[in-house]
Order: C-alpha cells, then sequence, then structure tokens
C-alpha cells in the first residue's frame, strides 16, 4: 500500500467514524495506521486452542506465578533483608522484648502489623506450592502425551529449568524470614555444597560470604530472591509461551483432529473468557488457602539460632524428595589420600539430584535415539500407547514418592509407634524397589488398556427397570449425543516408526502414518 | 445435534447463522441465569473485600472475601466461556514453520559465506578478538567470584575453644562442677562467644553428666571426662544440624534433622542413621575454683565431611 493509499485510507477512515464497526473500528483504523495491527491481530485472536482438560495445566503454574509476582511485590514493601539484630516489640507478646534479626522481626510485623500482611505472606506461600506443583503435574502432562516430541524439544528444556528455578527460588524464598526452621534448612544447604569434592568449600565461602551462618546469607538470598531468579523465570515463561504460540498446540488425534491442523476454540472470546476466569479462579482459591490454612507460622518457630533445633519439622514439599534421599542413604564417608569426600551427602543431595534432572534434560534426544523417530510430531500419544515411555515416567514418579515418604521417617516412626530402625529399612527396601516393580505394572497396564475398546469413554448409565411382573432388568442407556471424546476411540498403535528419508528436501518434516 | 455441525469448520467467512456459533448449553437462558447468580456473590464478595479491609478485618476474612470474590467471578467467567459462547468446533490450518531448500541454502551463504568467510580471510584478527574475549571471560570471573567471599583456609579446622575456656551456657553463666545431675546435658559455649554466631553456630558444645566418677569414654582420653562431665560438639557430622536430642534412658544423642544417633558413653560413635564420624569430644578439666574448662580445641574439625578434611 502506497502512502498516499494509506492517507485516504484515514481520511476516509474519520470520515466515517470506521465504517459499520463504530468507535472501535476507528481505533483499529488508527493503531493499524502507526502499527500495522490488523493481520496479525486477527490471527492472534483467531489463533485456535485445543480443547482437553490436561491443557489448562500448565496454566495453573501461570497463573500462581503472576499470584507470586503480585503478593511478592506486597511484601517487599514491608519486609527487611537484614540480619542485624533488633529487639522486637510488637502485638505477639511471646516474642516481646527478644533479640531478633531485622529479618525475623520485619516478617512478623508484616504479619501482623500490616493490614492484609498475614494473607499475603500466605497467599505468596500457599502460590510457591501450587506453582511447583503445578509444574510438576504439567511436566508430567507433556511427558506422558509425548507433547515434547520433535519440535517441540527446546519447550520441554525451558520447562525442566522452569522447574529447577521454581525449586531453587522456592527455598531462597522461605529462607528468608530467618526463623528456626528455615535456618536449619540453610544450614543443610551450606552442608551439601561442603560436601561437593575439591571445589566444594570455596563454593560455600564464595555462595555465604564465609563460615556458616555469616551475615551476607540475607541479603544475598533476597536479591536473588525478588530479582535475578524471577526476572529469569518470567524470561522463560515468555519464551515458553511465544514458541507455544509459534509452533501452536498440539492435540489428541481424533475426527477432523490431524498433523496438519489445530481443532478447539478461538482466542477470543470463548478462550480469552475461559483463561481469564480460570486466572480469577487460581486466585481466589490461593486466596482462600491464605485465609483458611496457616502455613509456616514463624513465630511459632521462634527466631533462628545456630544451636537450637526443633523437632519433626519438614521444608516444604518440593525439597521432601531431597531430604528423603539423605535420611535413607548410608553412612558412606570415603577417607584417604589426606581427603575427605562425603558420600552420604554428594550422592544422595548432588549426584541424584543431578542425574534426575540431566535425565529430564536429556530425554528427549534419548527417546530421539532409542526410537529412531526424528519425525514431526503435533499429534499426541495417549500414554497406553507408549507403554516403555510411561512406565519409565510412573518408576521415576514413584522412586520420587517413595523419597517423598522417607522425609518422614521419625513421624511415620512415632506415628505408628514403630521403631525408627524399623522404618528406616522398610523405607530403603520401598525406595529400591519402588522403580522396579512400577515400570513392570505400569507396562502391562498399558498394553492391556491398548486391547480395551471405549477405555476411559464415558460411561452411560444402566436404566433399572421394573417390569409388570415384578422383574427388574438394567437397561443400558444409549451414549451421549454431545459426548465428543471420540479421540477415545482406538487407533492403531505404530508398529514402528519410519526413519525420514535421506533425499527428503525438508528433512525431517514427514508425517508419520498411523 | 446432527453430527455435521460437530464436524470442525474454519472460523474465517462463516455465516451468523452458522449452528457452531451457536452455544453449547441446551438451555441458555438458565445458565445465564447461573452464571448471572455467579457474578452477583462475586461482585457482593469483592466489595465485601473492601469492606473488610476498610474496617481492618481479621486476615481469614479478609482473605473468605477476597477469594470468594475471584472464585466466584472467575466460575462465572469460565461458565459464560464454556457454555454460551461458539461451541465450535473451529479448526485453524497449520503449516509447516520449515523453509524450503533454497531458504535454507540462503541463510546458510549467509552465514557461511558473508560471515565466516570473511573471519578466515582474517585469521589473525578472529584469534586475536577469540583469545581477548576468551581471556576476559576467564580473568571477569575471578573478581566475581573472590569477592564473593574469604578463603575457606583454616577456619573450618579451628573452634573458639582454647586451652583454660570456661563453659559457659547460653545467658553466659559459668558452669560448676555442682550444676548438673547425673543424666542432665546442657549447651556450652566458650566463655564470650555465647551470643555471637559463630559461637552459636560453631562452638556449640553438648556437656552431659554421666556419673559422679571421672569417665573414660575411648582409649586416650583417660582425663577428657572429669567427674562424669563428657561434652562433645553439637554439630552432626553428618549435615552439621545441631544434635539436641537427649535420649537419657539409651544415653544416645539424636539428630532430629536425619535421626542419627550417637552413643554418648562410647566417644559419641554413631550407630544409627546417615552420620559417618563420631561427634568430636571436647577433653575437659575442673580447676580450683570447681568450675569445667577444656584442656584444649577439638583435636579435630567439627561438623559436616568436607573435601580437605583429611583422614581423622
Amino acid at each position: 500500500m502506497s502512502d498516499v493509499a494509506g492517507a485516504t485510507t484515514t481520511k476516509r477512515a474519520r470520515r466515517g467514524g470506521g465504517g459499520r464497526y463504530g468507535r472501535l473500528g476507528q481505533v483499529v483504523n488508527e493503531l493499524d495506521d502507526r502499527l500495522g495491527v490488523a493481520k496479525g491481530g486477527r490471527t492472534f485472536l483467531d489463533k485456535i486452542f485445543p480443547d482437553h482438560w490436561s491443557f489448562m495445566l500448565g496454566e495453573i503454574a501461570l497463573y500462581s506465578f503472576l499470584v507470586l509476582l503480585v503478593t511478592g511485590v506486597f511484601l517487599t514493601f514491608y519486609y527487611v533483608p537484614s540480619s542485624a539484630l533488633v529487639t522486637y516489640h510488637g502485638p505477639y507478646l511471646p516474642l516481646d522484648g527478644q533479640r531478633v534479626t531485622e529479618a525475623f522481626a520485619s516478617t512478623v510485623n508484616l504479619s501482623f502489623s500490616v493490614r492484609a500482611g498475614l494473607l499475603m505472606r500466605q497467599m505468596h506461600h500457599w502460590a510457591c506450592d501450587i506453582f511447583v506443583g503445578a509444574l510438576v503435574v504439567h511436566m508430567a502432562r507433556v511427558f506422558f502425551t509425548g507433547a515434547f516430541r520433535k519440535p517441540r524439544e527446546l519447550n520441554w528444556t525451558i520447562g525442566v529449568t522452569l522447574l529447577t528455578l521454581a525449586i531453587a527460588n522456592g527455598f531462597l524464598g522461605y529462607s528468608l524470614p530467618d526463623d528456626l526452621v528455615s535456618g536449619t534448612g540453610i544450614r543443610i544447604a551450606y552442608s551439601i555444597i561442603l560436601s561437593i569434592p575439591v571445589v566444594g568449600t570455596y563454593l560455600a565461602f564464595f555462595v555465604f560470604g564465609g563460615n556458616f551462618p555469616g551475615t551476607a546469607i540475607i541479603p544475598r538470598f533476597f536479591i536473588l530472591h525478588v530479582l535475578i531468579i524471577p526476572l529469569v523465570i518470567l524470561g522463560l515463561v515468555g519464551a515458553h509461551l511465544a514458541l507455544l504460540v509459534r509452533q501452536k498446540h498440539t492435540q489428541f488425534p481424533g475426527p477432523g483432529r490431524e498433523e496438519n491442523n489445530v481443532v478447539g476454540s478461538p482466542m477470543f472470546p470463548v478462550f480469552m473468557a475461559k483463561t481469564t476466569g480460570y486466572l480469577f479462579g487460581v486466585s481466589g482459591v490461593i486466596a482462600l488457602l491464605g485465609a483458611f490454612a496457616q502455613i509456616n507460622p514463624i513465630w511459632q518457630f521462634g527466631p533462628y539460632d545456630a544451636s537450637r533445633i526443633s523437632y519433626a519439622v519438614q521444608p516444604d514439599f518440593y525439597m521432601g524428595f531431597l531430604d528423603g534421599a539423605l535420611r535413607i542413604f548410608p553412612s558412606w564417608s570415603f577417607m584417604g589420600f589426606g581427603h575427605t569426600i562425603p558420600f552420604e551427602v554428594t550422592i544422595p543431595a548432588v549426584i541424584f539430584p543431578g542425574l534426575l534432572f540431566g535425565l529430564a534434560y536429556a530425554w528427549p534426544a534419548l527417546e530421539r535415539r532409542v526410537t529412531g523417530d526424528h519425525a514431526i510430531h503435533h499429534l499426541l500419544d495417549r500414554p497406553s500407547w507408549r507403554p516403555k515411555r510411561t512406565a519409565v515416567g510412573v518408576a521415576a514418579l514413584a522412586l520420587l514418592s517413595a523419597l517423598f515418604i522417607a522425609s518422614s521417617t521419625d513421624v511415620i516412626a512415632n506415628f505408628f509407634h514403630l521403631s525408627l530402625n524399623t522404618v528406616l529399612w522398610a523405607m530403603r527396601v520401598i525406595v529400591i524397589l519402588s522403580p522396579f516393580v512400577a515400570y513392570p505394572i505400569t507396562y502391562k497396564i498399558c498394553k492391556e488398556l491398548q486391547g480395551v475398546h471405549g477405555a476411559g469413554k464415558r460411561k452411560t448409565p444402566n436404566l433399572v427397570v421394573r417390569t409388570d411382573e415384578g422383574e427388574y432388568v438394567a437397561e443400558p442407556t444409549p451414549a451421549y449425543p454431545e459426548d465428543v471424546h471420540h479421540e477415545l476411540d482406538p487407533t492403531p498403535v505404530p508398529t514402528f516408526i519410519e526413519e525420514p528419508e535421506p533425499e527428503s528436501a525438508a528433512p525431517g518434516v514427514r508425517i508419520v502414518e498411523r | 445435534m446432527s453430527d455435521e455441525s460437530r464436524t470442525p469448520v474454519a472460523l474465517a467467512g462463516l455465516r451468523a447463522d452458522d449452528p457452531h456459533l451457536e452455544p453449547s448449553a441446551r438451555n441458555p437462558h438458565v445458565v445465564e441465569a447461573v452464571i448471572a447468580g455467579l457474578m452477583v456473590v462475586g461482585t457482593l464478595c469483592t466489595a465485601g473485600f473492601g469492606a473488610a479491609f476498610w474496617v481492618n478485618a481479621k486476615p481469614w476474612i479478609l482473605g473468605a472475601t477476597l477469594g470468594g470474590g475471584l472464585l466466584f467471578l472467575g466460575l462465572g467467567l469460565i461458565a459464560w466461556g464454556k457454555y454460551l459462547m461458539p461451541r465450535g468446533p473451529f479448526v485453524e490450518e497449520r503449516h509447516p514453520l520449515a523453509n524450503d531448500a533454497a531458504e535454507r541454502e540462503g541463510l546458510a551463504s549467509v552465514l557461511v559465506d558473508r560471515g565466516a568467510s570473511v573471519i578466515k580471510r582474517r585469521p589473525l584478527l578472529g584469534g586475536l578478538l577469540g583469545g581477548g574475549m576468551g581471556i576476559f571471560g576467564i580473568v571477569a570471573l575471578f573478581p566475581l567470584l573472590r569477592s564473593l567471599g574469604p578463603l575457606p583456609k583454616g577456619t573450618l579446622f579451628h573452634t573458639d575453644w582454647r586451652k583454660g575456656s570456661y563453659l559457659v551456657d547460653q545467658t553466659g553463666r559459668r558452669i560448676h562442677e555442682g550444676d548438673l545431675a547425673v543424666g542432665s546435658i546442657v549447651t556450652v559455649f566458650p566463655e564470650g562467644t555465647e551470643n555471637t554466631d559463630r559461637g552459636q553456630a560453631v562452638d556449640q558444645t553438648v556437656l552431659i553428666r554421666l556419673s559422679n566418677e571421672n569417665y573414660v569414654t575411648q582409649k586416650g582420653r583417660a582425663t577428657w571426662g572429669p567427674k562424669g562431665y563428657v561434652a562433645y560438639s553439637k554439630l552432626c557430622t553428618h549435615l552439621g544440624c545441631p544434635v539436641g536430642l537427649y535420649e537419657q534412658q539409651l544415653q544416645l544423642l539424636v539428630c532430629p534433622c536425619h535421626q542419627s544417633m550417637f552413643n554418648v558413653t562410647d566417644g559419641a560413635l554413631p550407630t544409627f542413621g546417615p552420620a559417618p564420624r563420631p561427634l568430636p569430644q571436647l577433653p575437659l578439666y575442673i580447676d580450683a575454683e570447681g568450675y569445667l574448662r577444656a584442656q584444649a580445641d577439638y583435636d579435630q574439625p567439627v561438623g559436616p565431611g568436607f573435601w580437605e578434611r583429611g583422614r581423622s
């Protein structure tokens, strides 16, 4: 379009007040003159989102992150990141007159003396737990349906990084109040860094600014927690969503749903209404949790004092698997050649999580290599179609769950009146066995499910009718007419995956026949 | 409902009366009434939040009104989108992201022919730039890391216990030989450090009275437990938590973090759990006035293991 034509359009638009679309149409014209948004905006509003409940799991993560940002900003107005000692005077009388750090005092103050402060703090903590939980469930969905396959490997990598950062930032965050529980957690983190061979002591001294505890922890954790890591998370979330728009959604196969299309609801207005409602719903649930479910009452734990400790304290749930691993691992310290390698710490707390996240990062490449499947996939797998992948995923989750349970050996022993020794050895056996039991069972269930017609389909009720003779007969009712879950009909499972042909012009763009 | 209206259609160019643009609700008016109800409740809750905030109500009232407002408005909006908006399904074409071979070659040629060849033609400059950047990266790392903290040096090997240090409790009171009954325990610090971070984190020691006689926990520690007083580092050798639980009848010190147990009659050898080493024992003596004092510092580093720790 030439400049002259553009100007004419504008004049005409101004005269006509935007044509038949009224004032909003005029706004569109003005914007398009300056930014050229009409075509892209239309495409964006027409973007199709597949309708499946499992696609909302990532949205929970996104919206709980938004709640974290909003409540977190509120908290920064009142929290003082300093380990300087002050004498507490305030509405919480049991602590009155005690020498505590400014970090602790300000957290108690913002809980009791700032309007809605306690609510915001509890919402922040709950939102964090929900954020990490939603990330894990969302990742499980992506894993079990094969949504990580080409071309989406990069987005999977971003996702694993987001989970790592979320866990790290959660730990930093609940360390900030400088209470007895979190202080013990930091002590453990220090010792874990210390356990790394060769560089451990240097690393620990650089991270903490000297020997434990020092005075650098709180300000350093603070700036990492409120600025640096959130910024990285925000950037990665942006990249995650940009890739999603660029590559479009995956979808389950079904009538009309092919590799070369997306079927569902448009961005505007359907998806926008649902997702905005969902944002409200997630925030609402977090607010209700903040109102009714107490979390981390630091005034009951008291300020941190490195020589004091409390019984039966657990970290937040996402650190549980690490704590469990540390508990059940035997005391295998290596000493020799003038050096010590504390394997009892290094293996469960450094090497094990390293391998676990390394495996998660490597999985898409690993699967490509094992199956030889280098094709592009936009249609999702049902978990039962890929028994081996599903079994590996379930085995990993079983291992993590067993380790999580192992993080409360003392509580279990107390509750069931068992000896700690029995519980410890039981958990050792359970943790080692769990993946090996979970794998074959899952594999078998998947194989069985492949042969079941209509598995997972909505069941229609049976109508129990009494005949004139007094006999009761169960009559099946017809299928729901509006039941659109066609995708649940068995689809032939590929027995092997085609290698892309080498002479193909654009390698890897071939679509696998189902 | 016919099958045809269930077939996905493209959004563009749909007639206004297309069945795909109909809401999915069978009784739109009923649904609309329900949604209106949800939104009214949500709005009332939100207004309630404003009022509760104004009068500085209890936190749970603030949370209940705020949460209720968001939740009900959200449910209304979701229901609106789900039941009263075009039910679709709509379809969108998915075009391959990959470009054709010519485009790919074009990009590759720009990178290789225009880019790499320029550098190849000036290997000296390329090498200098790469070398300079590399050295800068490495050198920049040093101040960045090094200024974060001091070098460990010997700090992990020593505590503030010295020959003659008085044992004091958390309030700074010196421990006298008559203070503890048999079976009692107290956390002690070298005098003067009881209120410091380092004293609490590094020097913390548990003092237990095991009997009225001199107590020998291990060979070579004949004089370390005068009148039944024995002292061990309170830092768990697993991860450095304070070994704060004393099981008096079994004479075990228990770490609440990961349940390592140490036998106090036996030189605090670990009997259970992940701790690999006994708690170091502090040699004690009782001076002429009857006060408990340290013979020397611990004979080995306290707390968790680290690379430079050595054999002992």
